[in-house]
């Protein structure tokens, strides 16, 4: 990120940058050269980041009105909802803007499978995404323990043991996690403190991943290395600015008409009912991003080794830059890769349905295979064809993908398709 | 762009299907125009006031509604009673209050500020007065059940002579659209039970419609400012969007990308 050396304009500017660069930075923020081919699955890093922005603001305002407190948490949210000047308002963004989060990250995520945004030299913004999405699930989870309704309650129980599977300790931590011999009190006020702990650790990774974005800068749809700044780049504002804003208007159009219209459809019904440790609902199931996990629990009949199943779904992803043997960043020239890339989303999406569904009969064995094929396309697909596939000719730049020396012509028209 | 839009068409409608196929499980519910559904959804003032009165004569010797005030009676965009009328029906209502100077407890008429009068002391109270079943609190009942108000208007009507081969204990009845079909509240409406004041007549369908108007209303009390806000803000939105593209197209145009 060799930026020109910039100098402000006025004396002022320049006496205040010398002692601290702020100038600087948002000099660099504006210019930053940006690859000007990216699509609009691009545009879902400013739409995260409005999220978090969101869920931070929409937050504080219900901390001040919530009572983390077995016996008023549930009172205190129906307080928040009729009585609090739109309460309701800013608790349905709340809980939609989590799913709201979760869409916007699953799709970041996908992108950045599909054009290869995590290989060299992109890995360390790969695994801090990983961390901050760990951060967010724990975040989600734990603000759904909140309002301490049924699901909350039993999701809670549920989760929390799964740490009784750990070998000699696993019963030691889970009294140690609840704070006495079941989910009770301690549980709620212990989590709400780390809910609201969370957020920030995640903006500041954010900052962190953006920073190691700027570094080597954007990949891009064709997924080759661009000179910067060049007739390939454009600066940062306005083009990329306004393109950002104008996905995140229509993102936000989706995101009132959940909160507007069917505030209610992403959660459950059992969580409009007060939490009782006597009653268990017929079925527990978590709140739908995180149902996939839920399913490879699920589909391994040992506890232990479900707990491990689930979690390596979630921590191979940090070994894909090296699980990932191929060269040749974007899915666009690897005519392979990209349909196992599809199986791979439609496996997900299975898995999402069967979590949903009762662990038993055809569900199981869908969700057994499902959970198989996930590991395989990890562990044996991606190393094995990063030396088996036969790639398409790279352009040399973004600008002129036909005359890039690119001998296939048809395959540089498909390419310009992808834009 | 129309790449972006026809994958993310795609996605959606594979996963709106998955959500479709695990509805198609459930029971099919009895089907009525309920007013407060839709983009401009209100609802029926005179089926509130309705349905308030079912609620007061008949559901509420055994449902609690805890969050609800009489003072919310008569709140914009609920059942709209003058505020002499909300005070009248708080009035009649006996409150426990105190303790008064000397440290005791005493009963006073209900203000527009009590929160509605519950029928038992506690839940161990309401248990016992009913065969060990809690009747549940209705202040969020139509939204802690997975049909909604169309489960709750098809339960209310729902109740029929148990087919062959199924026993029923005692205080246990049969409900086709309760879940399991064993329920411990028997069939409380019938023609004619409650005598409206407009005139309306109180058919066993008309009772179930307007005491779950009254119940949705209970449970989202600020609807109808929920969808006349959220006209407005999705209207603007996409003002703002148009808007917004056409500078994003201006923008582009100086450099030869198509965005």
């Amino acid at each position: 990120m060799s930026d020109h050396e910039y100098t402000p304009k006025s004396k002022f500017g320049k006496w205040f940058n010398d002692r601290l660069p702020l100038l600087t930075l948002a000099n660099h923020l504006t210019d930053y050269p940006t690859p000007k081919n990216l699509n609009y699955w691009w545009t879902f890093g400013g739409i995260l980041t409005f999220c978090l922005i969101t869920q931070i603001v929409t937050g504080l305002v219900l901390a001040m009105h919530y009572i983390a407190h077995a016996d008023m948490a549930f009172d205190s949210v129906e307080h928040i909802m009729r009585d609090v000047n739109y309460g309701w308002l800013i608790r349905y963004i709340h809980a939609n803007g989590a799913s709201m989060f979760f869409l916007a990250v699953y799709i970041h995520i996908f992108r950045s499978l599909f054009y290869g945004s995590y290989k060299a030299p992109r890995e360390i913004i790969w695994i801090i995404g990983i961390i901050i999405y760990l951060l967010m699930m724990a975040a989600a989870f734990m603000g759904y323990v909140l309002p301490w309704g049924q699901m909350s309650f039993w999701g809670a129980t549920v989760i929390t043991n799964l740490f009784s599977a750990i070998p000699l300790v696993g019963e030691g931590i889970v009294t140690w996690l609840w704070g006495g011999y079941s989910v009770d009190n301690p549980t709620l006020t212990r989590f709400f403190t780390l809910h609201y702990l969370i957020p920030f650790l995640i903006l500041g990774l954010v900052v962190l991943h953006i920073w190691a974005l700027h570094v080597p800068g954007n990949n891009n749809p064709v997924g080759i290395d661009i000179k910067k700044p060049s007739k390939d780049t454009v600066p940062f504002h306005p083009y990329i600015v306004i393109k950002d804003g104008f996905a995140l208007l229509m993102f936000m159009i989706v995101f009132a008409f959940f909160v507007f219209y069917t505030p209610n459809i992403l959660g459950h019904a059992d969580n409009y009912i007060e939490a009782d440790p006597l009653v268990t609902p017929a079925h527990i199931v978590p709140e739908w991003y995180l149902l996939p996990f839920y399913a490879i629990l699920r589909s391994v009949p040992d506890k232990l080794l479900g707990v491990v199943a689930m979690l390596s779904a979630i921590f191979i992803l940090a070994a894909l830059p090296w699980l990932d043997t191929s060269k040749i960043r974007s899915a666009v020239f690897r005519p392979l890769y990209r349909q196992f890339y599809w199986i791979l989303v439609a496996d997900v999406l299975i898995l999402g349905y069967v979590g949903a569904m009762p662990a038993e009969g055809l569900y199981l064995l869908v969700a057994r295979i499902a959970t198989a094929y996930y590991f395989l396309h990890f562990l044996v697909i991606l190393p094995v064809l990063g030396f088996k596939e036969r790639t398409l000719p790279l352009p040399l730049s973004i600008t002129e993908p036909v005359l890039g020396g690119s001998p296939n012509l048809a395959a540089a028209k498909k390419k310009s398709e992808f834009k | 762009m129309k790449n972006f839009f026809r994958t993310l068409f795609l996605i959606s409608l594979l996963i709106g299907f998955q959500y479709n196929s695990n509805a198609a499980e459930k029971v099919e519910y009895l089907k009525t125009d309920w007013s407060f559904k839709g983009l401009f959804g209100k609802f029926d003032r005179a089926a509130l006031q309705r349905g308030y009165q079912v609620y007061t004569e008949v559901c509420s010797s055994c449902h609690s509604m805890k969050y609800l005030s009489y003072r919310n009676l008569a709140e914009e965009g609920g059942p709209e009673f003058s505020e002499e009328q909300a005070k009248a029906i708080a009035a009649s209502f006996e409150v426990k209050d105190g303790p008064n100077a000397d440290g005791d407890m005493f009963t006073r008429p209900g203000k527009l500020s009590d929160k509605f009068v519950m029928p038992y002391e506690n839940k161990k109270a309401a248990q016992a007065a009913n065969g060990g079943a809690y009747p549940p609190d209705m202040s969020v009942l139509v939204k802690a059940r997975g049909g909604g108000v169309d489960y709750i208007y098809s339960l209310l009507q729902g109740y029929e002579d148990p087919p062959v081969g199924v026993t029923l204990d005692d205080g246990v009845y049969y409900n086709k659209y309760m879940y399991g079909n064993k329920i411990k509240m028997a069939n409380q409406l019938s023609d004619g039970l409650v005598e409206y004041s407009d005139g309306t007549n109180a058919t066993v369908e008309q009772m179930s419609k307007d005491v779950t108007t009254f119940l949705m209303w209970a449970a989202e009390p600020h609807l109808e400012s929920r969808h006349q806000m959220g006209f407005k803000a999705i209207v603007y939105l996409i003002i703002l969007t148009i808007l917004v593209y056409f500078s994003m197209k201006k923008i582009w145009s100086r450099i030869e990308t198509e965005v």
